[in-house]
């Protein structure tokens, strides 16, 4: 064998085993989480996923407030973040004056880099007190939580959405213009569908880091295992549970149900992005009916 | 340049064994008495040059990492009862004392002028007193000016020896609380915001007008917070200071034959503030030698100038005939530095 040849096979093989180590990784600890969760699983089986009491003292334990909490906090997170997020990018991309885009692009990407402690920070000094002015109560809870996580992934959603419309040919966007299309045609007709497949990864990203957020969560959501009556009352998640009580989890169960909720947050966020992941996938594949999509709205202009 | 290189290298190793020399001990456990521990071990260091190294990581962490011999000792702030102890083999004896205040945020009401029966605490902290101005706080302050707004009960969102300690006092002033809430170090809080850690509290009590929560008794005058007149165990008032904490101490019953199992909530005397808790220290049996080099610490520290750290830390150091004691059971158990 010459030596080319080998290099080129230890560098294959070598690529390859970096590649089955992430794969292996992630099962490894998947399998960690299920051994680990096993007690809990056991005592309390899929009535877990609904029970409303957590009461370490007496052994019982029920995972539905640190669920619902999550998701609630993220659903507010992503309805309030995305419309802002989109809109920030087609500005960015389209309408503003190029004098404009350099620096508020830059300050937009900063925003992504402050940590999350920073935000829980801020979220604890300043927004409550002025949430609690607002709507009363404490100021703490799943709106605020849900605020704040909005703040933190907005840049996400809005610098990969808008270096995907930016990712437009410039060709396309001219036909359409000279077409006859309004630069409202040409953002909604030509730039979002063909950056669509960006757009909803950097969706299901920002997603992703909402729904595992824990610091800046762990201040402002109140950690309450109750569910609660409004979403201006304190709640807790699943990452704010772990983060605030696995230090002192002194029985088997305490120990195990916790990580039953680890598990459960590994499943939920692996179900989440795959799936979207998949859908994400099928789009792309499918560039035959974009071709014969565009040809309509083609024939859609010429008729205007 | 040879000459250069070896300096260097005796140099290095100079360094090196400077690092590394003398007695290393690791201790990890409880978090409420982790900021004396830390000032203990820097004057031993000074004094001896033996280095102690204390993680703090809570007391379930502690016992959970002593019990598998990851560390030379551990700390916890609930006591392991003798069954316990023997079944994992560990010694344990008391290292200090702190009390827990029931700290409150309401405007124009200053330190020491808020009296709260004990068993009004527990229903506050309970949700069944829900406002500042409900008739049974007035009553024990009738020249108050308590709003008509509503009460944030502020507790741990961690499990801590603070809420075990706070708890069984709870327990020990309100049957109800006792039946339906109970005593533990976390516990499913019936009303309230929960904060992280001591700090936590102290700050979401600090920015949340009208809340109540309870702290360490050094994160209440580190932070110039208000704290409630409560009642000792028959009922006097008693205000949250030094010579009251002291004087509930002073009954604390520890014997060797218990490992000094014993609760400091609630002791009886005139002048005993009635949430006094101790912090222990777990030894395992069977490591003679670092015990040795663990009680030559804790030996060290009992002394006068442990005993100043103590104070201006605001921890009560424990009275001598304790501290005899304790030197007694390492002599028993063959300890002793």
């Amino acid at each position: 064998m010459s030596s080319y040849a080998l290099k080129e096979r230890v560098f294959h093989h070598l690529t390859k085993f970096f590649a089955f180590l992430v794969l292996f990784f992630l099962v490894a600890i998947f399998v960690v989480l299920l051994v680990k969760a096993y007690p809990a699983i056991e005592a309390f089986g899929f009535d877990f996923l609904t029970d409303e009491k957590w009461a370490p003292n007496l052994g019982i334990f029920g995972g539905f407030p640190a669920i619902y909490g999550s998701f609630i906090s993220t659903l507010i997170a992503m309805l309030l973040a995305v419309p802002v997020a989109i809109g920030i990018a087609i500005f960015l991309s389209e309408v503003a004056p190029s004098r404009l885009k350099s620096p508020m692009g830059v300050s937009i990407e900063l925003l992504a880099a402050i940590p999350s402690v920073v935000y829980g920070m801020w979220g604890l000094f300043y927004f409550a007190p002025l949430m609690r002015d607002l709507v009363g109560g404490n100021g703490l809870g799943l709106f605020t939580a849900g605020f704040i996580l909005s703040l933190m992934i907005l840049p996400f959603i809005a610098a990969i959405t808008r270096d995907s419309l930016n990712t437009t040919p410039q060709i396309l966007k001219e036909s359409a213009y000279a077409l006859g299309a309004t630069k409202w045609d040409v953002i909604k007709d030509v730039m979002i569908p063909y950056a669509k497949a960006g757009i909803i990864g950097s969706v299901i990203l920002a997603l992703g880091r909402a729904f595992g957020e824990t610091m800046a969560v762990t201040f402002v959501m109140g950690n309450v295992h109750n569910v609660p009556d409004s979403i201006f009352q304190a709640a807790t998640s699943i990452p704010a549970t772990l983060a605030n009580e696995f230090n002192e989890a002194d029985t088997e169960l305490y120990y195990s149900s916790l990580f039953f909720l680890a598990l459960i947050l590994f499943i939920i966020s692996f179900a989440i992005i795959s799936l979207a992941k998949f859908h994400f996938l099928k789009r792309r594949k499918k560039v035959s009916d974009r071709k014969h999509k565009w040809h309509k709205l083609v024939k859609q202009w010429r008729r205007k | 340049m040879f000459g250069k290189i070896i300096t260097g290298m005796f140099l290095a190793s100079a360094l090196v064994s400077n690092l590394f020399g003398g007695d290393r001990l690791t201790g990890a456990g409880a978090s409420f008495p982790a900021p004396l521990y830390y000032d203990w071990a820097y004057t031993y260091k000074k004094k001896t040059g033996n280095r102690v190294n204390y993680q703090s990581i809570g007391s379930g962490g502690g016992i959970k990492q002593i019990s598998k011999r990851m560390v030379d000792f551990g700390a916890s702030d609930k006591p392991l009862k003798s069954a316990e102890l023997e079944k994992k083999g560990l010694l344990q004896f008391p290292a200090v004392i702190g009390s827990i205040v029931v700290v409150f945020n309401v405007d124009g009401i200053a330190d020491a002028q808020l009296k709260l029966k004990n068993s009004v605490v527990a229903d506050i902290f309970a949700g069944k007193i829900t406002k500042w101005n409900d008739s049974r706080i007035k009553a024990d302050n009738p020249t108050l000016n308590l709003p008509n707004t509503p009460i944030t009960v502020v507790h741990r969102s961690d499990g801590s020896g603070t809420t075990y300690n706070f708890s069984y006092y709870l327990s020990g002033s309100s049957e109800d609380w006792k039946s339906s809430v109970g005593t533990g170090k976390s516990l499913d809080w019936p009303v309230g915001l929960g904060g992280k850690g001591n700090e936590g509290v102290t700050n979401l009590v600090k920015q949340t007008p009208n809340s109540i929560g309870y702290v360490e008794q050094a994160y209440k005058s580190r932070n110039s917070m208000t704290a409630a007149v409560l009642q000792t165990a028959s009922g006097k008032w008693v205000e949250a200071k030094e010579e009251n904490f002291k004087a509930a101490a002073a009954y604390a019953k520890w014997t060797i034959e218990d490992n000094f199992y014993q609760m400091l909530a609630l002791q009886p005397g005139d002048t005993s503030y009635p949430i006094v808790a101790s912090t222990f220290i777990l030894l395992p049996k069977e490591k003679a030698n670092t015990n040795k080099m663990v009680t030559a610490f804790y030996d060290y520290s009992f002394g006068r100038r442990g005993d100043r750290s103590a104070d201006k830390l605001g921890y009560i150091a424990l009275p001598e005939a304790t501290k005899n004691m304790i030197r007694n059971y390492w002599k028993k158990h063959g300890v002793n530095p």
